[in-house]
């Protein structure tokens, strides 16, 4: 197992700084650059070019690679000009708050993805797998911005259940138990809006291979052992079908991202997804850049974690 | 006479295609007794599996009707915590392809220990695993040890037939079916398989249903011979007895279409055609009429019956008497094809 982990780390190495690279590349595309958020429009050009010279912005692109990406491990990736204050700090804050809600969200999809998807798989055919299936066409039919908007609306506005924006109560001394209950309140609908709309791949996912793993050829060797149904469902079908489920979480984390990008907006939550859009509406590029590397690194970390995840759950990896 | 172990009665399995059910095992009846051997061969789609699955009680959506009698009680659509008490325990099975036959993500002993545990679970885990072990080196698999906590894809298909083999008779069974047991392995290994269930038969003095479609595994192995063909069975004989004297068109067919080295070969016939599916069986008159087109229609029977021609002897339809090879003179038809 740990010569896969590290073989595969070593993939995701080269991967990473190709990412790096086009980011780069694509921060240098933007109109104006470091400096034009810093100074004064009034200055003299000779000035301005001297400016140039201190930041570097005249090396040839590999040494300013090489800068940006050495201040970008720091963690310095310049300073929003919208906000006045270093970017790593603006993000740091919203990662935090994307974390939470991404984290919710995916106990929910898997709260409601794997029952669901079991159901449905054991008993397909009968009323009850038509009527989750029934329920996933719907999901898959739903843009997730519609549903936010929908359930923002009749939960938050009509029936006033949940709070309608922010991450938490104005004035609450963080680390409280109130403190915390208010970030949870605020974190349910969001969180649920993305996991119902967000599950529906799992449970069609499940679903398909608990039908498919029910006619393979050791469920027969199994009932003929004389293990009762209950026994060959949970020990021999549910493990072999949830293997590529576990698979997938890595790539869950990619979903969330795109899920949180409009349910941050649409419920006014202060997270990336939110920080993104409008980092883009207001051309706050030092911003768009470190969040498009963060969510990159994010995505590939993601990959990473469902191999390794399925080299440990998987006997047949986990040998070779 | 005591009763015979396993006694089938009119047996019909139906599947459902569409709206109607089609029967894939038609009006079968047979008989296996203790520490016998009794082969079924035919063609792929004859039936074969739908037979031994219906013994086992493995099909999910079938329609089952008439009567499977093991040790004189009634099996047939037993609800499943009865069948669960016999199944693994006194009735048995050894899969047609051992890679498909374990459970990819369980270790080989863990997989053996299921079937004791469910069938003896006051054993401790223990004495289980002692046991298995010994089971293991029963059938030949060297160094059961770390076998044990191996998974199915680190052993060869011949080792996971042998591991198939030890869950069949952890709890020795009195009867037990092999569903082409050698077809997916390479004739080495083949033999060895082989060896090895006529031995565990002898140990155990249990009843041993073979299916198969090789005629020379049926000589080897087999003290009688059921032949199937599109869900019935044409003939039923001692081995010897239907090797030296078979008698439906069907069996000489099968036989004929065997080479024989030492012969010029010119004996070499073909049946053409293949079993028609399912839904396409002909239900009426002599089922195999279609695939010998050159024999006179009235020779069938309207509705063919087995015929016990001789002691334990039986044939269907009496087109038999009438069949020849067509590239045999009819005149000199003859019944008794000596194998030389
Ligand atoms: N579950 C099922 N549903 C519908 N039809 C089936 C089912 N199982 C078998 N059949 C059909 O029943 C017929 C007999 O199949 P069976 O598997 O018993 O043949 P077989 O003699 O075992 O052949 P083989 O030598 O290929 O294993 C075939 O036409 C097959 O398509
Ligand atoms: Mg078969």
């Amino acid at each position: 197992m740990w010569k896969f982990t590290v073989r595969r780390l070593l993939i995701s190495a080269p991967q990473i700084l190709l990412l790096s690279i086009i980011i780069f590349w694509l921060a240098k595309q933007m109109p104006g650059d470091a400096l034009t958020g810093l100074i004064d429009p009034n200055i003299s050009a000779e000035r301005k070019e001297e400016m140039r010279e201190q930041l570097g912005l005249n090396n040839p692109w590999y040494i300013q690679y090489k800068d940006w990406l050495a201040g970008a491990v720091q963690g310095d990736f310049g300073e929003s000009f919208r906000y006045k204050m270093d970017v790593s700090e603006l993000v740091w804050q919203r990662i935090v708050n994307t974390f939470w809600l991404s984290l919710v969200s995916v106990f929910f999809i898997y709260a409601i993805g794997l029952p669901l998807g079991i159901i449905s798989g054991r008993y397909n055919d009968k009323l009850i797998d038509q009527l989750i299936t029934g329920y996933t066409y719907i999901g898959f039919a739903t843009p997730i911005f519609i549903f936010g908007l929908v359930s923002l609306w009749v939960f938050g506005f009509m029936l006033g259940w949940f709070p309608t924006g922010g991450s938490v109560e104005p004035g609450l001394e963080p680390g409280t138990l109130e403190y915390i209950l208010s970030k949870l309140q605020h974190l349910l609908l969001p969180s649920l809006a993305i996991a119902l709309i967000g599950t529906v791949g799992t449970v069609q996912y499940l679903r398909s291979e608990i039908i498919d793993t029910k006619q393979k050829d050791f469920i027969l060797t199994a009932r003929a052992k004389g293990a009762p149904e209950r026994r060959v469902y949970n020990k021999h079908i549910f493990r072999n079908s949830i293997l590529p489920i576990a698979a997938f979480f890595g790539y869950e984390i990619v979903n969330l991202i795109n899920g949180t990008i409009f349910i941050e907006q649409i419920f006014a939550y202060p997270g990336m997804g939110n920080l993104f859009i409008e980092s883009i509406l207001q051309r706050d590029f030092s911003v768009v850049t470190a969040l498009v590397l963060i969510t990159g690194v994010g995505a590939i970390v993601g990959a990473l974690l469902s191999d390794i995840i399925l080299s440990i759950v998987d006997p047949r990896i986990r040998i070779k | 006479m005591s009763n015979p172990l396993l006694e089938i009665k009119n047996l019909k399995t139906s599947f459902r295609i569409g709206e109607e059910y089609y029967a894939a095992v038609d009006d079968v009846s047979l008989t296996v007794n203790e520490n016998e051997v009794l082969a079924i061969v035919g063609e792929s789609g004859s039936g074969k599996s739908a037979l031994a699955f219906s013994v086992m009680g493995l099909h999910n959506r079938a329609k089952i009707e008439g009567e499977i009698l093991f040790k004189g009680n009634d099996i047939a659509n037993l609800p499943p915590k009865k069948l669960n008490k016999i199944r693994g325990k006194e009735l048995s099975m050894i899969f047609q392809d051992p890679l498909t036959a374990l459970n990819p993500l369980m270790e080989v002993g863990r997989q053996i220990d299921e079937v004791l545990f469910l069938h003896n679970s006051k054993l401790p885990k223990a004495k289980r695993k002692e046991y298995i072990v010994e089971l293991l080196e029963r059938v030949e698999i060297p160094r059961p040890e770390h076998v044990y906590n191996q998974f199915p894809h680190e052993l060869s298909g011949g080792m996971r037939q042998r591991v198939i083999i030890a869950i069949a008779i952890a709890n020795q069974p009195e009867l037990l079916i092999a569903d082409e047991p050698t077809t997916a392995l390479d004739v080495t290994i083949q033999a060895q398989i082989l060896d090895l269930i006529r031995e565990l038969k002898n140990d155990l003095n249990s009843g041993v249903i073979l299916i198969t479609h090789d005629l020379g595994v049926v000589a080897e192995m087999a003290d009688r011979v059921a032949v199937m063909y599109a869900g019935q069975i044409v003939e039923v004989a001692d081995v010897d007895m239907l090797f030296n004297n078979p008698q439906h068109p069907y069996t000489r067919s099968l036989l004929s279409s065997i080479p024989l080295l030492e012969d010029e070969q010119d004996r070499l016939h073909v049946i053409h055609g293949i079993v028609p599916s399912l839904k396409n069986l002909p239900r009426e008159g002599c089922r195999f009429s279609a695939r010998m087109p050159w024999i006179d229609d009235d020779v069938h029977e309207e509705h063919p019956e087995l015929h016990e021609i001789s002691p334990g002897h039986f044939v269907r339809c009496t087109c038999y008497k009438h069949f020849y090879f067509p590239e045999e003179n009819k005149e000199d038809q003859s019944h008794d094809i000596t194998q030389s």
